[in-house]
């Protein structure tokens, strides 16, 4: 009779604790993502695939987006004086490609249309072998996109999305988002609102009918009735509206004293222009000044509403103003280079480039799966946000908020906005099962192939 | 009573560009016989007459500031308008001001000549084609027109200020005797609309008490007979193409302060000012105008609130149900005449 100690059952578990023990030590290394994946690049060159307005109401932010894409092509191949990846806290980046191979780039025209969008991004991923898709700058388009390359088996890095959809019920585990959003933007204006206009407002919300617009308007109609505000009404206006005049209208018969233009693009330009020839800005209701508020900032945007935009508060991603070693090595890298400070268009992509080449160095592949844990809860700094974190529950960056405003005394064409407060990161953070993050699924991630 | 008369006010002015718009279509149907998809685009075009006028007449020099620096920390380039320095800073500031009055000079006569040299040079080559012909050629026109002026000026919204005097807006509430602020309209808005009253008339007048405008009445009405009688009717209707052309322009031009020009403006006004021209009656030129102020106003009106409110969306498909109904009912629009688009 045998008086042994083995059982079937413990050398199961020994045999599965050294197997697992054994290859924990390559979980971070390619090998662990050897297993075949799409457009897995065999030869000296990676190609990345840039899907950004390039026609249609966005191609200004489109093309600045191309700009900082190739610039940050540029400084992942060794040329250029680096810009932010000096700057950059992971020192993985070598300046010598991704994994060695060199950079390459295909571009598709999105034309601010989903179904254009996922047409362009399939052509990149199909016929060009793109092994990441990055770009936009509609919400709907991102959403859109992210979907595909869920399917495809690619990484997405999206470009300038600001719905909390694209990170809320419609993310993806294959879909990052480095740029804020309506939640943040809405978190870091209250309290300066508060400070500003006081506790007893009443607000009129004009807002885009998609998905960014409701997003937005929800995010921020919460925050300022948590400080005291009271809500007159909220219009659906159709992005496709052009004149807002008959929506500007009724805003001063209503009794609200702060128009708030959930508004972006040219819907912003042409309903702030709106606004402002109504003379809401000299009124004056309950006793107090009119007040209008624009929640999401750009400066393309501003310059197209020109003196309109004066005194008037909103938030933005990033400013090629801020001081800190990150954005002014991006802003000496783009100024020298195009002639003009980048928009937060160009400062958002640049950013995603830099970081998925950082993820696929640290992980050793081009693996999506690989990339996808490599930028799970990765915290960095030097990109010019400050210390910032990919949260790996749904895949949004968490960093400091600009608060905003339209500067009164521009001292050139792109001295339009100034920075009124940074707002920390900790003040525009939400748990993960926030309400207006909910009812989406993550998923795991698709390799593709 | 306050909301209503507002959105009176917004649907007048509303209907002051559809009007214009519609008005030059139904001149170039009215006499061509050609239905011009690019005629959106010359509104546009006009405004951006307007955009070019302002920068012109921006054209600066520059000097280095070293007491300024740029973005890059280098010493600032300070930009002064060369109007500026010929006829100080005052003068040369009020001429930069007035820059959309004075484009209205300048847009004139380039449109016209742009309405030339598209009649001349491509859509007399269609006079004989289909009309699904014409709309093919002339809805291609205004694609590339699009895009030629988003290649030299960009795709985001230009903003094209209106004169400093007529900034800010009128008090009708106080006028009228309502609570201050209850009826307020912006003064451009309000210039608009009378600009394009004086538009409307001034061609009305020229086609009804000029000896032109009865040549041109009569071969509208019967061209073949004008030209049994010798006239060259051809020759009057190119320059009507080109009237109707400085009418779209110069609503173009008027319109930039209330909404900053882009690329696309003109599409965005093109199928309203059709369905303008089809409720009005293809070919009747005050059917073009009854019709443009009609559905601006039922525009703004159905925008309100409380409209909305019993009929969510109404605001968006007001204009084509009306013109539904309209066209049930008669099917020749408002006031279309027999024979027209009927052969």
């Amino acid at each position: 009779m045998s008086n042994s100690n083995f059982t079937r059952r413990g050398l199961l578990k020994t045999s599965a604790m050294a197997g697992g023990a054994l290859a924990m030590p390559t979980i971070f290394s390619g090998a662990a993502w050897g297993a075949g994946y799409m457009n897995e690049p065999t030869g000296s060159t990676v190609t990345l695939g840039f899907n950004v307005p390039q026609s249609g109401p966005y191609a200004d932010e489109g093309a600045d987006e191309l700009r900082a894409y190739e610039l940050a092509v540029e400084h992942l191949n060794g040329g250029g004086d680096g810009g932010m990846m000096n700057t950059f806290s992971s020192k993985a980046l070598k300046g010598n490609g991704i994994l060695g191979k060199k950079v390459e780039f295909v571009t598709g025209d999105t034309q601010t249309k989903s179904d254009a969008a996922r047409a362009s991004a399939k052509s990149m991923i199909e016929k060009d072998g793109a092994v990441m898709i990055t770009g936009g700058s509609s919400s709907g388009v991102a959403i859109a996109v992210q979907g595909l390359c869920q399917e495809a088996g690619v990484i997405f890095m999206a470009g300038l999305t600001h719905s909390n959809d694209t990170t809320g019920k419609d993310k993806k585990a294959n879909g990052f988002r480095h740029f804020f959003n309506g939640y943040m933007s809405a978190a870091a204006l209250a309290p300066v609102l508060e400070a500003r206009y006081g506790t007893d407002r009443t607000a009129y919300h004009l807002t885009a009918d998609y998905t960014w617009g409701w997003t937005q308007q929800e995010s921020i109609q919460a925050a300022t009735e948590a400080m005291g505000w009271q809500t007159a009404n909220n219009v659906l206006t159709p992005l496709a509206t052009t004149d807002f005049s008959a929506y500007v209208a009724p805003v001063l018969n209503s009794g609200a004293d702060v128009l708030v233009l959930n508004h972006y693009g040219g819907n912003m330009v042409n309903s702030l222009t709106s606004a402002v020839q109504f003379g809401l800005r000299e009124k004056q209701v309950n006793g107090k000044d009119f007040e209008i508020v624009v929640p999401l900032y750009s400066r393309l945007m501003a310059r197209g509403a020109g003196e309109n935009v004066k005194g008037i508060f909103g938030s933005t991603n990033w400013h090629w103003s801020l001081t800190d070693e990150g954005s002014k090595a991006f802003v000496k890298s783009f100024g020298e280079k195009y002639g003009f400070p980048p928009s937060q268009a160009a400062h958002t992509v640049y950013c995603q480039t830099m970081l998925y080449a950082d993820a696929a160095e640290r992980a050793g592949t081009f693996n999506p799966c690989g990339i996808a844990q490599a930028l799970e809860g990765f915290k960095f700094d030097g990109l010019g946000n400050g210390e910032t974190e990919y949260r790996a529950e749904d895949h949004q960056c968490f960093k400091d908020v600009l608060v905003v405003k339209g500067k009164d005394n521009p001292t050139s064409e792109f001295d339009l906005l100034e920075i009124v407060e940074i707002t920390p990161r900790a003040q525009v953070e939400y748990a993960v099962d926030h309400a207006m993050f909910a009812g989406g699924d993550l998923g795991s991630c698709n390799p593709g192939a | 009573m306050d909301v209503i008369l507002l959105q009176l006010l917004n649907g007048l002015d509303k209907g002051s560009a559809y009007a214009l718009i519609a008005l030059g279509l139904t001149l170039i149907f009215g006499t061509l016989g050609v239905v011009n998809f690019a005629h959106g685009a010359l509104f546009m075009l006009g405004a951006f007459c307007a955009v070019t006028v302002q920068r012109l007449l921006s054209i600066s020099f520059e000097t280095i500031d070293p007491d300024k620096v740029d973005f890059l920390g280098n010493p600032a380039k300070v930009k002064t308008p060369y109007v500026e320095s010929w006829f100080g800073p005052e003068m040369g500031g009020a001429i930069v001001d007035w820059s959309v009055p004075i484009a209205i000079l300048f847009a004139i006569p380039i449109m016209i000549a742009i309405g030339f040299i598209m009649e001349r040079g491509l859509i007399k080559h269609f006079y004989k084609r289909p009309h699904a012909d014409q709309i093919l050629v002339t809805f291609g026109l205004a694609i590339v027109i699009q895009e030629v002026i988003k290649q030299f000026y960009g795709a985001n919204p230009i903003p094209t200020p209106a004169p400093d005097a007529f900034k800010g807006s009128f008090d009708f509430g106080v006028l009228l005797g309502f609570d201050p602020n209850a009826v307020i309209y912006p003064y451009w808005r309000l210039v608009y609309f009378g600009f394009a009253a004086i538009v409307i008339a001034a061609v009305f007048a020229f086609l009804q008490f000029t000896t032109f405008g009865m040549v041109v009445r009569a071969g509208m009405a019967d061209r073949e007979t004008v030209g049994l009688l010798g006239i060259n009717i051809d020759k009057r209707f190119t320059i009507m193409f080109g009237i109707a052309a400085a009418v779209a322009g110069l609503a173009g031009v008027m319109y930039a302060p209330i909404n900053s020009p882009n690329y696309h403006m003109g599409m965005d006004f093109l199928v309203l000012s059709f369905v303008v021209v089809v409720v009005g009656g293809m070919g009747s030129l005050p059917g073009a105008v009854l019709a443009g102020f009609m559905l601006g106003i039922l525009e703004s009106f159905s925008s309100m609130n409380v409209i909305k409110s019993i009929v969510p969306g109404i605001d968006q498909i007001i204009i084509y149900l009306v013109a539904i109904i309209i066209l049930l009912v008669r099917p020749r629009g408002l006031m279309g005449r027999k024979g027209v688009m009927e052969d």
